[in-house]
């Protein structure tokens, strides 16, 4: 089985990805694809300060509860609404309609913590 | 049996609207025969075995000296004339316990009648039968494609033998979706052909725990538990499997709750704000004291809304009562709500 790794995103071996042009932080194709069915999502209040690491949501499927863990520190300027009627959008597109929030990076320096899209096939 | 061959959510969708096949051979399967064999099955079940015919199933729980379930299972009363090589053949009773409770069974079995005197043999057969169940609206018609047209007539919860691909099988008008359908017991050998008999959405745990959820079913091991949560029939809602009038272990402490009334009772409930349950969460009254648990929680595929079972203190268990489950450290209002969730269903 092979998963799409997107080679502008930047990873966290816990299955996140986050965009440094938008900002956007999200879990991996791998990580919608080993959930399954996803039916509820938790995210943070725009606003909200947070450490690279900390989890910042909640995504649950049918089977499972999974906390999520922002890849890098800043300021949330928003978050996908559209997950609270359509959590299946992680399922269905997990770099794009299924984003989970966008932050303001506190320090781009933070990205070489994480894995290239090498890197994280590597893990897979 | 994995979780899920395809998706929980499609799988689902078939067995409601067409029909899904799951392999339960996890399932164990016990034989008991011999003179004594009616009494013995009578002692330690629950229900009243002196009510079926041969070919008839019932449903029953296993109880301790404290009435504590510590399994739940379907007795089958065996036909005399069972073909050569019918799971079942040969023996008076056969009566399935849950997945890993077999041995213990067996050994529950032979050592009452040890200690009672009885004369019967028991065997435990889990490792020789495979079982498959073929549910939803279409099963009828796909049972009945592969093991003939008289499967049609066998009325729910009783079971005929009918030959599968050459195999000898006991096909019993059963199941744990809530929708029509079999479960086909079957020698191990045949577990191949029986399998590939049917061409339907295979299905895995993960929609047998979701179709069950949406009816109220309850799950042994976590919906009840003889040691994490020890819960009599009475509490799991399940009384018409408690005959107090036929002597059983377990039967004086339930006559006694019987009299007095369980603390807690079994419920299902309709979460009415955003969230799943999930077994262990607490469940709270509107000033936040614990009245009870969940004990199984999912987002209902059919429904699209959380529904959820577990044990509340009897003054809430009544429909329409509002109560709340705490979902990491926040009370989400729910309503208690008698399942089956789905409308239509029994």
């Amino acid at each position: 089985m092979s998963f799409e790794i997107p080679a502008d995103l930047y990873y966290t071996e816990s299955h996140e990805w986050v965009d440094p042009e938008t900002g956007r932080v999200g879990i991996t194709d791998f990580a919608q694809d080993e959930l399954g069915d996803i039916v509820f999502v938790e995210l943070p209040s725009v606003g909200d300060e947070i450490e690279q690491g900390d989890d910042f949501g909640v995504v649950e499927s049918i089977k499972a509860v999974s906390d999520v863990y922002t890849p890098v520190s800043g300021e949330v300027t928003d978050t996908n609404d559209g997950l609270e009627a359509d959590p299946e959008l992680v399922n269905e597109d997990p770099y794009g309609d299924g984003w989970l929030m966008a932050l303001d990076l506190a320090d781009e320096g933070e990205l070489d913590d994480l894995l290239t899209p090498e890197e994280y096939d590597s893990t897979l | 049996m994995p979780v899920e061959f395809d998706s929980i959510r499609e799988e689902h969708a078939a067995v409601r609207s067409a029909a899904g096949i799951f392999d339960v051979s996890h399932m164990g399967e016990i034989e008991v025969t011999g003179p004594d064999g009616t009494a013995l099955m009578q002692q330690l079940t629950s229900n009243d075995v002196e009510r079926l015919d041969p070919g008839e199933a019932q449903y029953s729980t296993i109880t301790n000296e404290d009435g504590v379930i510590l399994d739940d299972t379907v007795v089958y009363r065996v036909p005399s004339d069972l073909p050569e090589g019918t799971p079942g053949a040969g023996a008076d009773y056969l009566f399935i316990p849950n997945a890993g409770h077999d041995a213990e069974m067996h050994e529950r079995w032979t050592a009452h009648r040890e200690s009672a005197g009885l004369d019967a043999d028991v065997e435990n057969r889990t490792e020789d039968y495979g079982i498959v169940a073929v549910q939803g609206p279409e099963a009828v018609d796909l049972v009945a494609d592969a093991a003939g047209e008289a499967v049609r007539d066998i009325t729910r919860f009783t079971a005929e033998p009918a030959t599968i691909e050459d195999t000898p099988c006991w096909v019993a008008r059963t199941g744990y979706t809530g929708e029509d359908g079999y479960e086909i017991l079957f020698p191990v050998e045949g577990a191949e052909a029986v399998w590939g008999a049917f061409d339907c959405q295979p299905c895995g745990l993960g929609a047998r725990d979701t179709l069950r959820l949406e009816m109220g079913y309850l799950l042994s091991g976590q919906d009840f538990n003889s040691e994490e949560n020890p819960r009599t029939p009475f509490e799991a809602g399940v009384d018409f499997v408690v005959a107090l009038d036929t002597e059983f272990v377990g039967r004086d402490a339930l006559a006694a709750q019987h009299e007095a009334g369980p603390e807690q009772l079994f419920v299902g409930f309709v979460l009415e704000e955003r969230g799943v349950p999930r077994h262990g969460y607490d469940i709270t009254d509107g000033d936040g004291e614990t009245i009870g648990e969940v004990t199984s929680g999912t987002m209902s595929p059919s429904m699209g809304d959380p529904i959820g079972l577990g044990y509340v203190d009897a003054a809430h268990a009544d429909d329409g009562e509002t109560v709340h489950v705490t979902i990491r450290d926040e009370p989400k209002q729910a309503t208690i709500t008698a399942p089956p969730f789905l409308e239509g269903y029994q």
